[in-house]
């Protein structure tokens, strides 16, 4: 896994990290946000986001977190943080407080939500996932090129459905007609895609658990880390795309 | 004169420190400090709170501001100006609806098309944050009067809503004023402040502010002391002035067609319309009827009975667009109006009872009006100031943490958005992009940065483009220049480059869309300047002046008093020559304001015992040991008020 990531140890970091306070000249642990001496904070350093709140390095990052901690320490920093508590300050000062609260709102931002959490770690894992924004989309569809999506094999029976009722819901508006039938049909469809999103993020949650366990168990391997990774790109990307769905679907029930 | 005078002495240091919190609103404009645990707004010097953003130019080319710019509105209208904070940030192509219903003149675009706006006013032009300049400044003014001391920095409101070549523009406005803008805070969040401050209270807030010419909508989460804002949305061109452009519409067309007059282009008429239509808008909040009434130019009489009930349905329309930022902004916080807690009412516009009645429909209960909704926003921006100025007991647990109200994107491939800095992310907040070259050699990229909902770039709101230069020639491909945009505690956007292969800081010239150039600012700034030292040694002089006659005044008086006979000879004597001296330097024309000060100074400090004798026999032993200075500043006197060596004149008060 390592040797597919620029993504430093945490051994290296924990070398590279060791520095003096620009201000008093104690030494500093890691990458404190402020010296345990006199206090003052420190510069902003290009760390990732779970390090940022201290919940590991790499490759020790978890993914299953404790999310009132993560409010409180989001509390807790921005009180010390926030550009607010610079205003008297040095313009230095003012310069980390402000890169280092973009990065403590950047971080908290990503961390709480699951999904954002999930990806962010699988980047910083070398994984690029399938882009599938709707942005995207459209660039694709501007330049010509064909996007790469991967219909996942259960659901290529339905979404064939689903494209033939979008298309007979875009004749029928741009003909001024009303099928109500093919309005149900949509919402049911709608709902039923719901459903599975839900469900997805539950077993996305489940595979929280066991990447955390490839991190503490002594005996896993670099295989079982591989494993799990794998799984939990699988179930981004057919998250996305039925995230995709929904919103085409809620388009053409719109639009 | 505050560095002169015993008591004052000791707060001058803070005083010199002092941070304002100013709502430069569309309508009226307020400034407002922290005095003590409270925040208070600063009077002007007509006594009234609110002074009006308007704006006039007279014939010798002096500004006038506020109330007594007004009359100007309607005795020469092509020299005045008001809701000039629509065209804040804004192109020539943003306007013309504007233009419609405003008398506002642009000047003919010079060659710098897409340039800032400029505004014909009497023979001059002036740029939208020139013009705010001035009200700002005559804010800036009231509150170095009422502290009898510069103030230099200051807190301003901004609509929540507003892009961020609407904040850089009032950004702008303030350096141009001689303010250094410490905070940008948004209006509703200012208006939660002063609310939080009174009420101590966690949960769940909404504020919905509609003020002259913006709606705002903002969900906050109050926890412990932070104002996290959950969700923003809002409407910035929304407000009392479309309600108000409604009416006047109603009574041209009426006397176009019953009088056969047709004033739609007599500024001078519509501005007497206007006038007219805002009373019958203000009546209509407490009575159920009344009549527009208002006399055109050469001598008819218009008027029309209104009801409230047909002011309603006429309005409906106007108030409708505020539900669907109020829906918006809980769906982003994925909350039902049952999980609001509290709902706040801020901006004029709240006070018409369909609006009222609208926002509990919209969250299912009341509201609290208990802070005038006039007032709120400013008094949360002093909140806001004492928090940067180091805080007080009242605000030491205090944090505001804002969020951006529109998605941050750049210009991708096919004219698409890609975006990069989602709408309610919490601010600071910030992104990293790389980008390449797509030619051997090329030493330029262009990026397009937008803000905006939309998918494509024409459909989002343009905010500049940078040009990355000096990149080193390589390969196609091969360059790798990492671009991190920040959107600052203001909502503003910073943005900084480097290409990684060679590790050079990549040269970036920001083209902003709309607004002023840094050059531009900075030549303003200096004849702005010009005027403020002037401005300020003459109202010095004025100060020191009326404080010398209050004080000789005042000991005219104290000499009939029987503690007068108490003083030795030597001690009277004293005084008497310090008058003496005090009458003299304080009438030359060109006397200069510190002499008079020092005398007056000498002059207060000699009758010290006068006053405390005076005080004793007439007042109360309360105020013993006291300068008579310390005895006015206990009763809570202004600067400007009489001397408090007579005891008279503070009974009466």
């Amino acid at each position: 896994m390592a040797t597919e990531t620029n993504i430093p140890t945490g051994n290296a970091v924990a070398t590279e990290g060791a520095s003096l306070c620009w201000s008093c000249n104690a030494a500093l642990a890691g990458n404190a946000h402020f010296c345990p001496n006199c206090g003052k904070v420190q510069p902003s350093t290009p760390i990732d986001y779970f390090e940022f709140f201290s919940l590991g390095a790499a490759p020790a990052r978890k993914l299953d977190i404790d999310l009132p901690a993560l409010e409180r320490e989001f509390y807790r920093l921005s009180r010390k943080l926030h550009p607010d508590v610079f205003a008297r300050a040095s313009t230095r000062e003012q310069q980390w407080s402000l890169e280092k609260s973009s990065q403590l709102n950047d971080a908290y931002r990503t961390l709480k939500d699951p999904i954002a959490r999930t990806q962010y770690l699988l980047e910083l894992e070398g994984v690029k996932l399938e882009e599938q924004s709707s942005a995207a989309t459209l660039v694709a569809r501007t330049s010509g090129e064909e996007k790469k999506q991967v219909v996942p094999p259960e659901l290529l029976e339905e979404v064939f459905e689903l494209n033939m009722q979008l298309q007979e819901m875009r004749m029928n508006k741009e003909m001024g007609e009303d099928d109500p039938a093919i309005v149900s049909d949509l919402q049911n469809a709608k709902s039923r895609f719901e459903t599975m999103l839900d469900d997805l993020t539950s077993e996305l949650k489940s595979y929280w658990n066991e990447w955390d366990a490839t991190i503490s168990a002594p005996g896993s391997s670099e295989s079982d880390r591989i494993r799990v990774r794998d799984k939990l790109v699988d179930l981004l990307n057919r998250r996305s795309y039925i995230r995709n769905l929904v919103r085409d679907v809620n388009q053409a029930l719109a639009g | 004169m505050a560095e002169t005078k015993g008591i004052q002495i000791e707060s001058s240091s803070a005083v010199a420190d002092r941070v304002v919190g100013i709502d430069l609103g569309t309508t009226n404009s307020l400034v407002a400090f922290m005095e003590g645990e409270t925040p208070v707004v600063i009077p002007g010097e007509d006594g009234l709170n609110l002074v009006p953003s308007v704006v006039a130019i007279t014939n010798n080319g002096e500004p006038v501001i506020g109330n007594s710019a007004r009359k100007h509105l309607i005795e020469t209208p092509e020299r005045a100006i008001y809701s000039v904070k629509r065209l804040m940030g804004r192109g020539v192509e943003d306007v013309q609806d504007e233009l419609k219903y405003f008398p506002f003149r642009l000047a003919q675009s010079e060659s710098t098309a897409g340039g800032p706006l400029r505004i014909q006013l009497g023979g001059k032009t002036f740029t939208p944050p020139e013009i705010s300049a001035f009200i700002l400044r005559q804010l800036k003014r009231n509150a170095e009067r009422y502290f009898g001391a510069p103030v230099t920095k200051a807190v301003i409101t901004v609509p929540a809503y507003f892009n961020d070549a609407q904040r850089q523009a009032t950004k702008d406005a303030g350096r141009i004023a001689g303010l250094e803008v410490l905070r940008l805070v948004n209006e509703p969040t200012a208006a939660s402040l002063a609310y939080g401050l009174d009420k101590k209270k966690d949960g769940i807030v909404a504020v919905y502010d509609l003020g002259g010419g913006t709606f705002d909508i903002s969900i906050l989460k109050l926890h412990e002391g932070i104002f996290e804002v959950i969700a923003t949305n809002g409407d910035t061109h929304l407000g009392g002035d479309d309600i108000d452009n409604l009416l006047i519409g109603i009574a041209l067309d009426d006397i176009a067609g019953d009088m056969t007059l047709d004033l739609r282009r007599n500024g001078e008429a519509v501005q007497a319309i206007r006038k007219a239509v805002i009373d019958a808008k203000i009546a209509l909040s407490s009575s159920d009827s009344t009549t527009i009434q208002v006399t055109l130019p050469g001598g008819q009489a218009y008027a029309r009975e209104i009801t409230r009930a047909q002011f309603e349905a006429l309005i409906e329309p106007v108030i409708q667009r505020t539900v669907g930022p109020a829906k918006q902004a809980l769906a982003d916080a994925a909350l039902s109006p049952e999980q609001i807690d509290e709902v706040v009412l801020v901006g004029g516009s709240t006070r018409i009872p369909r609006v009222r009645a609208l926002v509990k429909e919209l969250f299912k209960r009341e509201s609290h009006t208990e802070l005038n909704p006039d007032e709120v926003v400013a008094l949360g921006a002093a909140v806001q100031a004492n928090i940067l100025s180091g805080g007080s007991k009242a605000t030491e647990d205090m944090l505001l943490l804002d969020v951006t109200p529109l998605s941050l994107g750049i210009e991708a491939l096919g004219g698409v958005v890609a975006k990069i800095i989602h709408r309610n992310s919490t601010i600071p907040a910030s992104a990293t992009e790389h980008f390449t070259t797509g030619v051997e050699g090329q030493t330029n990229v262009a990026i397009h940065v937008l803000q905006g909902e939309r998918e494509l770039a024409k459909d989002c709101r343009s905010l500049a483009r940078f040009d990355l230069k000096g990149i080193p020639p390589m390969a196609a491909g091969l360059p790798r220049i990492e671009v991190k945009l920040l959107i600052d505690a203001n909502g503003i956007l910073n943005v900084s480059a480097r290409e990684q292969r060679s590790g050079r800081e990549a040269e970036i010239e920001v083209k902003p869309t709309y607004g002023l150039t840094d050059d531009q600012v900075e030549s303003m700034i200096l004849d702005s300047f010009d005027h403020a030292e002037d401005d300020f040694r003459e109202r010095q002089l004025i100060e020191a002046r009326n404080e010398a006659e209050n004080i000789l005044a005042a000991l005219e008086k104290s000499k009939k008093n029987p503690a007068w006979t108490m003083l030795s000879a030597d001690e009277k004597q004293h005084i008497d020559d310090l008058e003496r001296k005090l009458a003299e330097v304080k009438c030359p024309r060109d006397a200069d304001y510190k002499q008079i000060q020092a005398a007056t100074e000498e002059l207060n400090k000699a009758t010290t015992k006068l006053a405390e004798l005076m005080m004793d026999s007439a007042v109360s032993s309360a105020l013993h040991g006291k300068t008579m200075e310390g005895a006015g500043e206990e009763m809570g006197d202004g600067p400007t008020a009489p001397h408090p060596i007579a005891p008279a004149e503070f009974s009466k008060r």
